[in-house]
């Protein structure tokens, strides 16, 4: 049974975001990490990138896959997690706290209500 | 429908990930590749193995048979031995990587890789219907026998325990040799031999007995810290001491020295397939080769097909490339020009468009600290 916490939104791909005010964190969920097993290395966006909503813009590879992490919001990247160089068994450690992959000031505030709930993201994780 | 191997049930219950093999249903890992290729190199992991493919050549042409058609020289076997060799066509080009055991005066058993069954025995049996085939017998034992390996520094410790009776102790066994036992009444090859570059056995026997041999390892071996391991950590395990996997380093189109196995071609045994071509390689040189190599930047892992640069230019292919658990950095096995293959040279390799510098080792990339 994954870890979905309540005050996050998530995309039916696996990432979450974290909403305060004008600014979300993104990272990938509990089940995500999961299924990829040892996160050996995140590739993230560069500081600035403007991003759109389902635009691929980071990669987090296993020892068998690497796979696209796609923005679930759109926006400016304004913080990258740099921990995540050292240490990518983070993800796996703390998908929702210390595994976070990048900040972002949202284009427009409300487009994170339109992702899914934490029970709705439950019902497509959980069957 | 994927084919399933004997232990399928057992991968199940144990809640292993199982994913797509060559048209098999076999288990990536059980827990991480991580954690399964350590517990390989600290204490001992055990794989199934009865995917691969096992071939029986008897009769009184057999050992001469078996040097036309295979590229190390047989002759150097005693009874209970086993050697690496290659199966070339008339072109040089390698068939298939195996494993040949002696077992009696003209009795031998190759151990070949299950992705290719259906071109070995094919081959081996067109072989067998040419003169030099006299006198030989080629039987396909794939369906009827399974293997199981068992690797890692503590295995010596519980191996006999594994079958209920033994010719010779397993344990007593040198590296490359085999002994027959028994299990539940049935046969059971034991040979110290493996895919890792640790110590280790691979067991052969009848496909009846797998499941309940498996148990009884992991019962014996459970107090020396063994656990099953899958083929993920197989890859990993095999990468790092750079053992050839059929498909990446080694195909049709490649030679064993251009692959860097001249070792175990044996150009003064008599006449094989594919032996001018060796034998010109040999001497010259072959214009690319197989070199190991290990990431000298932070990057990406290296993987298969990531394009190799020297010098500004596209030289060649990765074939193998993955995060070496023990080492913590990428590392592989790539195809350049022999000019470049001098361990020391300064590669990259090209990861999603961007190129990250490498450096070309010497084979084994991983060596256990003596």
């Amino acid at each position: 049974m994954s870890n979905i916490p309540s005050d996050l939104r998530y995309a039916k791909s696996h990432e979450w975001v974290r909403v305060a005010g004008d600014h979300a964190t993104v990272g990938i969920t509990d089940h995500a990490q999961h299924e990829l097993t040892d996160v050996v290395f995140v590739e993230l966006p560069q500081v600035h990138r403007i991003v759109k909503a389902g635009e691929a813009c980071a990669v987090v590879e296993s020892v068998k896959t690497a796979s696209d992490i796609y923005s679930p919001v759109s926006g400016q990247i304004v913080e990258i997690n740099a921990a995540l160089s050292n240490n990518p068994g983070l993800v796996n450690t703390d998908p929702f706290g210390d595994g976070w992959f990048y900040k972002i000031k949202l284009s427009d505030a409300a487009e994170p209500e339109a992702m899914l709930a934490a029970e709705a993201y439950g019902k497509q994780v959980q069957g | 429908m994927l084919k399933r191997t004997p232990l399928f049930e057992a991968h199940q219950k144990l809640g292993a990930r199982l994913v797509e093999f060559g048209g098999w249903e076999m288990p990536v890992h059980y827990t991480s590749i991580m954690e399964e290729h350590r517990v390989v190199r600290t204490a001992a992991g055990i794989f199934d193995i009865c995917h691969m493919g096992e071939v029986s050549i008897t009769g009184a042409g057999a050992s001469s048979f078996l040097n036309q058609v295979l590229t190390n020289d047989i002759a150097k076997l005693r009874v209970g031995e086993g050697q690496y060799s290659l199966m070339c066509n008339p072109a040089g080009g390698v068939i298939d990587d195996l494993y040949v055991y002696k077992l009696g005066v003209q009795e031998y058993l190759l151990i070949i890789n299950a992705s290719r069954i259906d071109a070995d025995v094919p081959w081996l049996l067109q072989e067998a219907q040419r003169d030099i085939g006299a006198g030989v017998l080629v039987t396909n034992q794939s369906e009827t026998l399974g293997a199981i390996a068992i690797q890692g520094p503590t295995v010596e410790k519980f191996i006999d325990q594994c079958v209920d009776t033994f010719d010779r102790a397993p344990s007593s066994l040198l590296k490359n040799q085999i002994t027959r036992g028994e299990f539940a009444g049935q046969p059971v090859y034991l040979a110290r031999t493996g895919y890792t570059g640790e110590d280790g056995f691979e067991l052969v026997g009848a496909a009846s007995i797998m499941t309940d041999l498996w148990q009884r390892a992991l019962q014996v071996g459970l107090v020396h810290g063994l656990k099953p391991a899958g083929l993920g950590a197989r890859d990993t395990l095999r990468t790092e001491v750079c053992y050839p996997l059929y498909g990446h380093e080694l195909d049709e189109k490649r030679t064993p020295i251009e692959a860097g196995l001249g070792f175990f071609v044996s150009l003064d045994k008599g006449p094989f397939n594919g032996r001018e071509i060796l034998a010109m390689q040999k001497l010259q040189g072959a214009p690319q080769r197989c070199v190991a190599f290990k990431m000298i930047e932070k990057s990406p892992p290296p993987r298969p097909h990531y394009r190799v640069w020297f010098d500004g230019q596209p030289v060649g292919e990765v074939v193998s490339g993955t995060l070496s658990p023990s080492l913590n950095l990428g590392i592989g096995m790539a195809y350049v020009p022999t000019t470049v293959a001098q361990p020391g040279s300064r590669i990259e390799i090209e990861i999603r468009g961007q190129r990250f510098a490498a450096e070309v080792v010497k084979k084994p990339i991983y060596r256990k600290a003596s």
